[in-house]
């Protein structure tokens, strides 16, 4: 399969590739190309020109400011997963990074391609809304973050205003005594997520002090999972507080299903409640 | 609109240049500009593996990367394993265990198992396996597959 044919353009920093964007009518950035470059044999996306910022040296890297993890744009799934700064600090985003598609995907995939492609059978976005991450951007008004959660505005829609570019994420440290978990239901084929969850709880003197759970594959952005976060706070995170938690999702689903060959809306929503409930043992079972 | 750019790739230690269209996909380039075609192009849809080669030190789906972005890189196919007429100890495996059958995934498979081995020189039965996830073996052989990987890591000094 051949893409439409295009130009490139390849950005040396990235004031350059904003630069580059401006220049030139329906460019679209590449970074691993992951995620565009299928979508380009589809002729899914058939960009007149491709600003490529894969060699930008200074959008890779992870280090912890402040309390937080900044990652830059182009660091691949495979160094975030085996990073100990991120098992210590976001171990859920580890998790979630290390079970993308396969080995040599994650070598070249890249978490600012990622969430800006957003893919919401992707995993990273799902960990990162539930960390509470923010996107670092870069634009000709100069740099802005935006909240993951804020970040989609629709199926592989985003935020993002025209010729800026996400330059890298970041994750506050999780607090002491939490417990979190990513647990996937994958594509047998596609390796893309069913059904992905992540679940962070807290747990202060027996009982849920705070708890974030984002489900990503059943809506067209990811749903924040605000029911089941009510019903764990102040609970025991017992198993009967656990299965009461994960009954309460079904309330959860307000936005754009997702449905395909494979997996219908309704069991999307059904398999949620299966791996939600999983990922809930898991993360309580970590926290305190 | 300028159609083609001109590339340098380093392929197996070997300078390969010529002039491209920005969508040309590596494995072409591997295939008919180097005319390298041990590489092969199965799924075209990064899922089956046998187009992986070793891009810059890791592995990589060549039908999802563009030429244009690897010029500059250094490239390794299943061409470079072989050491003139010894061959790889994962070949030697491969071709001990029967571990191919028509061998249309075999390079996808040996570079695979190649990169297990670089970064877990002992690694345990499940390992293997998970390192191979993203190779598809159609005529199903992996048994003889994940056995090869084993008998090389003992022969390369691990297991």
């Amino acid at each position: 399969m051949y893409p439409a044919n295009t130009t490139y353009h390849r950005a040396g920093s990235v004031a350059e590739a904003v630069q580059l964007l401006a220049d030139n009518e329906g460019a679209k950035v590449l970074a691993g190309g992951h995620s565009l470059i299928p979508a380009m044999k589809l002729r899914l996306a058939a960009p007149q020109a491709l600003v490529d910022i894969g060699h930008i040296a200074a959008l890779r890297g992870i280090s912890l400011e402040g309390g937080s993890l900044v990652i830059g744009a182009l660091t691949n799934f495979a160094t975030i997963a085996s990073s100990e700064l991120v098992q210590a600090n976001a171990p859920v985003l580890a998790e979630a990074t290390g079970v993308v598609g396969d080995p040599a995907v994650r070598n070249r995939g890249t978490i600012g391609g990622n969430v800006s492609h957003g893919d919401p059978a992707s995993d990273p976005p799902t960990a990162l809304t539930a960390l509470g991450a923010t996107y670092n951007v870069s634009g000709p008004g100069g740099e802005r973050s935006i909240a993951a959660s804020d970040f989609p505005t629709g199926l592989l829609e985003n935020a993002l205003q025209d010729n800026e570019i996400l330059t890298g994420v970041s994750v506050p440290a999780l607090a002491p005594g939490s417990g979190s978990a990513y647990v996937k239901f994958p594509h047998p084929a596609s390796r893309y997520a069913v059904v992905g969850v992540a679940a962070i709880v807290a747990s202060q003197g027996g009982s849920c002090s705070s708890a974030s759970v984002v489900i990503g594959g059943v809506e067209t952005t990811p749903t924040r999972a605000s029911s089941v976060e009510a019903a764990l706070v102040g609970s025991d995170l017992g198993n009967d507080a656990l299965d009461a938690a994960a009954a309460a999702v079904a309330g959860d689903f307000t936005g754009d299903p997702m449905s395909d060959i494979f997996a219908s809306d309704e069991y999307r929503r059904a398999m949620a409640a299966v791996y939600l409930r999983r990922a809930l043992g898991i993360a309580a079972s970590r926290a305190g | 609109m300028k159609l083609k750019v001109p590339v340098e790739i380093t392929i197996n230690g070997k300078s390969c240049s010529g002039e491209v269209e920005p969508r040309q996909l590596l494995v072409h380039f591997i295939r008919e500009n180097a005319g390298l075609t041990g590489t092969k192009v199965g799924c075209d849809t990064s899922q089956c593996g046998t187009c992986t080669v070793v891009l810059d030190g890791s592995t990589a789906k060549a039908c999802t990367v563009l030429t244009v972005q690897a010029s500059g890189s250094s490239v390794t196919t299943i061409e470079g394993f072989a050491d003139g007429a010894n061959l790889h100890p994962l070949q030697e495996a491969f071709w001990n265990n029967h571990a191919l059958q028509c061998g249309f995934c075999t390079p996808g498979m040996i570079i695979a198992a190649d990169a297990i081995l670089r970064n877990n020189p002992s690694p345990t039965r499940e390992e293997i396996r998970q390192g191979l996830e993203g190779n598809i073996c159609r005529c199903t052989g992996y048994q003889n597959i994940v056995r090869a990987v084993e008998q090389a890591a003992e022969t390369m000094g691990g297991g």
